[in-house]
């Protein structure tokens, strides 16, 4: 997906000489972005199915009608009132796997999107900051890193290493960051040369202070709409790699996983590739309608449409 | 030196660097693939025979040296498990990734264009909505589990098209047949390119179509087909080309999960084949290719751009 494009422009800042006072120009607080993506009534569907998610990861254990991990004999069995969706290949109730599967994708996409943030805002300002001394080699390993194939090189990871939450976390959030960094670094490229930062610059005001209260607030809207897209992006990495056996590792359950060994019971139980499919999918899609409407709300280019 | 020259050496220290971290990686690797083959029963004298054999003996620096050295001389090693030149290995499996992506790519393109076109110049307020959620869509939903869903309908419920694979098992090769297994797996892969492609041209025939010479052109009194296939398309489609190339290693990611799902005998499905079987050069060769191809999807991306539109000076 084209994050880097809609977004690498500067936002808009008003024409001014003082200093502090404007230090964050526009509106930017939360009530001003939740009331203008209000009118975005697909980004609001999103929302609301995201806290829906949101409440069923978090309340699992109570929602959940089984133990996800507890096997039986009553094997391969069809929908019922005792299992509203069936049991699987050894037993467990889908149901409840389903529900506890929430807990890992929204974990790694938003841990995983964090770590992202991170290094990519860190890399991204520092080159865009300090000039070629760091520019030339940071953007140079910017872009070897986006001459390598992600899924390819995760998948290899996730052969070699010992498969937890914890790494799979790290191996998105290591492999995804680039986006985020050359996003940043163009916008600070281009905030650098507003008179607000040279007058920062005039009244004697450090690096950092620069950085973090005149430069950061300025680049959140285009960080939120980034992120967003982020985390949908790492849940469907998480989803790939477990569905080929490189990710979270069974009997814990994720939606990926859970499509594992669905294919080998398409004929008999479809069941059992349908539904995690359809939980990615409505995650994913809930996520990306409110990232859209996020860029459409906070993105001063784009107008009222 | 010119603008082409320079792009095209810039690549060499980048696949260089990929190279060397890829190899980096699989000295990571748990676990000898010389156990792996060696069997349980083997001796240590065996396992160090077979070390020999496969060339894992040495230190990993003078490996990576050997290595690239064959590379560069178009001797790639031989694969541990085929026991055959990795070339050899690669070359068979090359050409059946290739005709999946053009098929792939062909399909993407005649249904994009004309998608995202149809969606940017409508007037109606549900043809808009409802092409941006069909896009939305196709780039939400896990590609493997679109071909899941596919396999589920297509090939176990309606029995329209074979469970996997490039030919049916024990047929001779008949073109058919071999249809009939590409056009799944290439629907699959086309959906995702589909997704964002069409969503790409329509924001970029949104802009295109409110340039002065747009109006122009409908003050000479075109009518408003020509404007839009003439003028408009031809300039929006100046950016697809730009997308297509970056996009290199994402539709080879895609590529990759397709061939597995599909089991199609491509090189996405041979990488993922080599982790379990530990079969590190063909592993590397794999790997090494989806790299070329990435780097190559930029540089072209870079390169037709300024070759498309004069406008932009490559310096």
């Amino acid at each position: 997906m084209d994050v880097g494009d809609n977004l690498a422009s500067p936002a808009q800042i008003p024409q001014s000489t003082t200093v502090d006072v404007l230090a964050t120009p526009r509106p930017s607080g939360w009530q001003y972005r939740l009331r203008r993506l209000r009118k975005y009534p697909l980004a609001v569907f999103g929302a609301v199915v995201l806290i829906l998610l949101a409440f069923m990861a978090i309340f699992a254990g109570v929602l959940a009608p089984y133990d996800p991990l507890s096997t039986s004999l009553n094997v391969l069995a069809p929908p019922s009132a005792e299992h509203l969706l069936g049991t699987d290949d050894v037993g467990r109730d889908v149901l409840s796997r389903l529900v506890y599967a929430a807990r890992v994708s929204l974990t790694v996409g938003l841990v995983s999107t964090l770590i992202t943030v991170v290094i990519g805002l860190l890399l991204g300002v520092v080159s865009g900051f300090f000039g070629p001394v760091v520019d030339v080699p940071v953007s140079s390993f910017t872009n070897i890193m986006l001459s390598i194939p992600i899924f390819p090189l995760a998948l290899v990871l996730g052969s070699f290493l010992d498969m937890t939450l914890g790494t799979i976390v790290l191996i998105i959030g290591f492999l995804s960051w680039m986006s985020v960094a050359r996003i940043v670094r163009a916008e600070v490229l281009s905030l650098r040369e507003r008179d607000f930062i040279e007058a920062a610059q005039c009244v004697g005001a450090s690096s950092t202070r620069i950085i973090f209260v005149h430069i950061v607030p300025n680049i959140t809207n285009a960080l939120i709409v980034a992120a967003t897209l982020l985390v949908a992006n790492a849940i469907l990495l998480e989803a790939a790699l477990s569905y080929l056996g490189y990710g979270i590792q069974p009997p814990t359950p994720s939606w990926g996983n859970m499509l594992m060994d669905a294919q080998r019971y398409l004929r008999t139980y479809p069941g059992l590739a349908i539904y995690p499919g359809l939980l990615i999918s409505l995650t994913v899609v809930s996520i990306n309608f409110l990232g859209d409407g996020l860029r459409d709300a906070l993105d001063p280019r784009m107008g009222e449409r | 030196m010119n603008y082409v020259t320079r792009r095209l050496l810039s690549a060499i220290p980048t696949l260089f660097m990929v190279s060397l971290i890829l190899f980096g990686l699989v000295q990571l690797a748990p676990g000898s693939a010389a156990s792996l083959y060696a069997g349980p029963d083997a001796g240590p004298e065996d396992l160090a025979r077979i070390e020999k054999l496969l060339g894992v003996d040495q230190p990993p620096p003078v490996q990576y040296v050997k290595w690239l050295r064959g590379v560069l001389g178009g001797e790639w090693g031989i694969s541990f498990r085929y026991q055959q030149p990795v070339t050899e290995v690669l070359r068979s499996r090359m050409f059946y990734t290739i005709e999946l992506m053009a098929m792939a790519l062909f399909i993407a393109l005649i249904v994009a264009v004309p998608f995202g076109v149809i969606s940017a110049i409508s007037k109606r307020k549900w043809v808009k909505h409802s092409s941006s959620i069909l896009a939305m869509l196709g780039i939400s939903i896990p590609t493997f589990w679109l071909g899941i869903m596919l396999l589920l309908i297509f090939s176990v419920r309606l029995r329209w098209l074979p469970s996997g694979g490039a030919a049916t098992i024990g047929m001779d090769f008949n073109l058919k047949d071999r249809f009939l297994h590409l056009i799944g797996p290439a629907m699959v892969l086309a959906t995702l390119y589909i997704a964002g492609w069409s969503r790409y041209v329509r924001s970029s025939m949104q802009d295109v179509m409110t340039q002065d010479y747009i109006r122009t052109a409908r003050a000479k009194g075109l009518k408003e087909d020509s404007v839009i296939t003439q003028h408009a398309l031809r300039n929006s489609l100046l950016p697809l080309v730009t997308l297509i190339g970056l996009q290199g290693g994402s539709l080879i990611g895609g590529a990759m999960i397709t061939e597995v799902v599909f089991a199609w005998p491509g090189v996405g499905r041979l990488l993922a084949e080599s982790l379990t079987s530990r079969d590190y050069p063909v592993l590397m060769a794999a790997f090494m290719v989806m790299a070329v191809l990435t780097v190559a999807g930029n540089l072209l991306a870079d390169l037709t751009y300024g070759w498309v539109d004069p406008r932009i000076k490559l310096e």
